[in-house]
């Protein structure tokens, strides 16, 4: 800061902490519907201080027989479903990413432009605009309902292999010649020059893919029926359309509390590569 | 693009890319040139046939008052959710780079909401402004205003454009920073010896040098108000009331999976390729790519 | 035994030619640098030589087996790179030991060789440190270390020094020289320093725009250069070179005066002069009208033209000197040190 008046300074601070009060708010409102019982959580108005049946909801949302009116899977074992989701794309895409980017960069073959072209395409075709032939090809490898369909068909990826690609591209051309002259071949030199030099760009990758895939929404949505593949994230509409009849927000809310706490979790707790893969990726 | 020394041409390079490949072959581009296909068909009446029939889909769609008007919402709903995340992220970045110490701090309290995921955003704002409950509706009562965004058009999409602003703030405001931290010292200092105040370096010297950053964001936040704000909608409005919601994504998911018009629908998709293809090329074609963190 | 043969070497990138039929046999043992200016196709020589570029037409062989469609590590070669190129995220050890192990030699023996190598080059006690934690003139070491665990018939050095200051060059280079003196192995070193290849090659090719201009010891070189590049290119500061025409055993040089040269030829020619060669001699043919002088200390660098005309023209004399600007000096050349070059082709005129 160039000035140095304590004014200033303060009126910062104040912006900046009112800006963060702002931000918080709606979490913090989740927060205390997660720690009042139901009955307190259908007066208006609804409390502003948290009060003391956070233990008891969290143990009733995660191992109870869910809301009323409802026929939805234990909150844990959608956890699990998320976790296990999240985890498939992201390794799935970093590791199919990798293995194109390394074909791409370090080999000359016919139509090699052509399948760099073909990934690209992909950034232009989000779910959103083939929603249903996609369902339709996901229905006919009889990949509904399951781990598979989750994932699979997001793991394609033209951001992390462009990413890996420019990565690949840093690494001195003579790191290759030097393995060549020691014997190692392409699988070697992947595996052990190329792999751990990219480790924090993996690493950083990993987080942004953990959430996008953790927050997966419409793509569970339409291949998932049965109750047990159901994910948290997709489970909280169904919560809202119970709540006009059973309106148990305590739960509902310690529900959303549970959905957003392990990606939410992972950008805390991985800042600098969370930041890195942000800008690395460019989105 | 390629290493000057590269290995010998072999079947490995096939064998690395297949993967990949493969997904994007059978679930990219056979479903995209599907939905362009069907987007040339109409079925009878009875579900029983269809007919080739060029452009029709379009040019109903074209005419479909029900099409623009969604059109003309998205439109609007996007640029709103643009302009209400870039600008608070914008202000937020503004004060918290002239923080000198816990600059930091403040960046690890204000992007974690990256990581809520849209719905969830959706959720948390929806119960906020719940009609009887919320606590929102409770003091705009005394304001005199009657919140039912069950009811009125306008207050469910301002819900849903204050859902969706809310989670994009962290992403704007982190990209923000970066590039007000990567202005030199002297520039700012040049400017402050000049006699310029605080405000007056901000709008005249800060604002106008992050420009290919604000840009490259009005690209990203349409991006994602158009496409990526999906479950806000289908678990808040679900696009209501009436159509006062039903933005682009949400209406070709319910025509095609609810309505099941798959030529309309086809058609719908085949648009907002062409939307997407022009936002990802004005992105590659005009961005400045490396906005220098 | 490991001798190394080129023949009839040609090199293309699409329709371009870089190398030009280059020609060299190359002792067992022998230490053979590549000199020319930038550009002249120096690691491209010895890259074919390392299998990392092919070979466009010609054969190279290695120990008298052809190699030309060998993978680099079927070569039994080892190479040092300009910007040393070590694995920056293993360890020194893990660095030297990487080529043995992926030739599956038993664990003991790596640590046996590494030990050794790092021995010899005085390396020990950072085995275990990354390449980032070291100097420029450590890394380089550690480099040489990788070549030298390996064992190999062969060792390339593509211009290895160049990163070094000044100072650990002209050490390194003494460093290099004796190890491979010790270990006896053949090597081809690639450098665009006449001085660090004069004092590192048993012989010098010189490589000029593709073609070999000359291949021989740096005696060679120096006293019988076989063309006007080469004669220019090796000694400092380089060698003068004035138009004159030849008869009866003298050179007419421009201005008019009479230089005796050792030769029988006749007609139009490129006279080279090296200014270390140039004698004080008051009735000299040569007069030099003083532009500059460059005070080296042990001896002073006159720079001036060749007096009546505009032909540039560097001596070198013994000693001090305080010649005003625009004084004259006298020279004389003694007949068998200087040299004659077709001044049309830069070839040397030996009659
Ligand atoms: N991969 C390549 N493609 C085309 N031309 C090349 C390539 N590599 C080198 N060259 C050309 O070959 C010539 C010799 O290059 P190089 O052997 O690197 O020169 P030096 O090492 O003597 O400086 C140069 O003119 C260079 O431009
Ligand atoms: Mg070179």
């Amino acid at each position: 800061m160039v000035e140095h008046r304590p004014l200033t300074a303060f009126l910062t601070h104040l912006v900046l902490i009112l800006g963060v009060f702002a931000i918080a708010l709606p979490v913090w409102i989740t927060f205390v519907a997660s720690t009042h019982d139901e009955l307190r959580m259908n007066q208006a108005p609804l409390p502003l201080w948290p009060g003391e049946y956070f233990l008891a909801n969290m143990k009733q949302t995660l191992f109870g027989s869910g809301l009323s009116g409802t026929e939805q899977a234990p909150v844990w074992l959608m956890l699990l479903n998320s976790l296990a989701m999240a985890l498939m794309i992201s390794t799935g895409k970093i590791a199919i990413s990798l293995l194109s980017a390394f074909a791409i960069v370090y080999f000359k073959f016919p139509f090699r432009m052509g399948f760099f072209w073909m990934i690209f395409i992909t950034l232009m075709l989000p779910v959103e605009v083939r929603i249903l032939p996609t369902f339709e090809v996901v229905a006919n490898l009889g990949m509904l309902n399951s781990y598979w369909g989750l994932s699979i068909p997001l793991i394609a990826s033209a951001t992390a292999t462009f990413m890996f690609r420019q990565v690949f591209l840093t690494v001195p051309d003579e790191l290759l010649e030097s393995a060549r002259i020691d014997g190692a071949g392409p699988l070697r030199f992947f595996f052990d020059i190329l792999l751990p030099l990219s480790r924090t760009n993996i690493a950083a990758l990993f987080v942004i893919l953990f959430i996008f895939g953790w927050n997966q929404y419409l793509w569970p949505l339409l291949i998932t029926t049965d109750t047990s593949m159901t994910t948290i994230v997709m489970s909280i509409k169904q919560m809202l359309e119970a709540a006009e009849q059973s309106p148990q927000w305590n739960i509902i809310m310690t529900t959303a509390l549970l959905a957003m706490i392990p990606p939410v979790f992972v950008v805390i707790a991985m800042q600098k590569l969370f930041v890195q893969g942000l800008t690395e990726t460019d989105k | 693009m390629l290493k000057r020394v590269h290995f010998p041409t072999s079947a490995l390079p096939y064998l690395l890319v297949a993967p990949q490949i493969l997904i994007t072959l059978v679930f990219f581009i056979w479903p995209a040139s599907q939905a362009m296909y069907q987007s040339f068909l109409i079925e009878d009446a009875f579900g029983l046939g269809t007919e080739f029939v060029w452009f029709e889909n379009f040019q109903i769609l074209a005419t479909d008052n029900h099409y623009l008007a969604s059109f003309q919402r998205t439109a609007v709903f996007s640029l709103l959710v643009a302009a209400l995340s870039m600008g608070f992220a914008l202000i937020l970045a503004g004060f918290a780079q002239r923080v000198v110490r816990g600059a930091m701090f403040y960046r690890t309290l204000l992007i974690w909401p990256y990581a809520v995921a849209p719905v969830l955003a959706g959720a948390l704002w929806v119960f906020m402004f719940n009609p009887t409950l919320g606590i929102f509706p409770y003091f705009l009562e005394f304001a005199g205003i009657t919140w039912n965004h069950y009811l009125s058009g306008n207050q469910a999409m301002a819900l849903v454009i204050l859902a969706a602003a809310w989670k994009q703030v962290a992403y704007n405001f982190l990209f923000y920073l970066a590039a007000m931290q990567s202005i030199p010292n002297s520039v700012i200092e040049a400017a402050a010896i000049d006699g310029a105040g605080p405000a007056r370096r901000f709008w005249t010297i800060i604002f106008p040098l992050i420009s290919p950053t604000t840009f490259f964001l009005l690209v990203i936040n349409m991006v994602y108000a158009f496409f990526e704000t999906f479950g806000i909608i289908h678990a808040v409005t679900q696009g209501g009331p009436g159509t006062s919601t039903t933005i682009l994504v949400y209406k070709v998911f319910n025509d095609g999976f609810v309505g099941l018009d798959l030529g309309g629908s086809a058609a719908q998709s085949v648009v907002l390729m062409v939307l997407v293809i022009a936002m990802t090329v004005v992105q590659f074609r005009f961005v400045e790519r490396k906005v220098a963190y | 035994m490991a001798d190394i043969q080129l023949k009839d070497l040609v090199k293309s990138y699409g329709p371009t030619e870089v190398l030009h039929h280059i020609e060299g046999d190359i002792k067992d043992g022998e230490f053979i640098v590549i000199v020319g200016p930038s550009g002249c196709g120096k690691s491209t020589l010895l890259r074919m030589v390392a299998g990392l570029e092919t070979v466009t037409s010609g054969e190279i062989a290695i120990g008298g087996r052809r190699v030309n469609e060998l993978e680099p590590s079927a070569r039994d070669i080892a190479m040092v790179f300009q910007n040393y190129a070590l694995y920056p995220h293993m360890s020194v050890r893990q660095n030297m030991a990487y080529g043995l192990k992926i030739r599956k030699l038993p664990k003991d023996e790596i640590n046996r060789r590494v030990e050794e190598a790092a021995e010899i080059l005085e390396i020990k006690q950072y085995l275990d440190r990354k390449p980032r934690q070291l100097s420029g003139g450590q890394r380089q070491r550690v480099a040489m270390g990788r070549a030298i665990v390996r064992d190999p018939q062969v060792f390339l050095f593509d211009e290895p020094l160049s990163n070094l200051d000044a100072k650990l060059r002209v050490q390194m280079r003494l460093e290099i020289r004796k190890l491979q003196q010790r270990l006896g192995v053949t090597s081809i070193y690639v450098t665009h320093d006449q001085v660090e290849a004069m004092t590192l090659g048993d012989r010098l090719m010189v490589l000029n725009g593709g073609y070999v201009e000359q291949f021989g010891t740096p005696i060679e070189l120096y006293d019988r250069p076989a063309s006007m590049f080469v004669a220019g290119f090796i000694g400092s500061p380089a060698m003068n070179f004035l138009p004159t025409e030849i008869s009866a055993g003298h050179a007419t040089l421009p201005g008019g005066g009479l230089l005796p040269v050792a030769s029988s030829y006749s007609g139009a020619a490129t006279l080279g002069l090296r200014p270390e060669h140039l004698n004080e001699d008051e009735n000299g043919p040569i007069a030099i009208e003083i532009d500059m002088l460059e005070q080296l200390g042990a001896n002073t660098l006159i720079h001036g033209r060749l007096h009546g005309t505009g032909h540039s023209i560097t001596a070198s004399v013994p000693g001090h000197a305080n010649d005003g600007i625009g004084s004259i000096r006298r020279f004389s050349a003694a007949a068998e040190l200087t040299h004659l070059f077709d001044t049309g082709s830069g070839k040397r005129l030996d009659i």
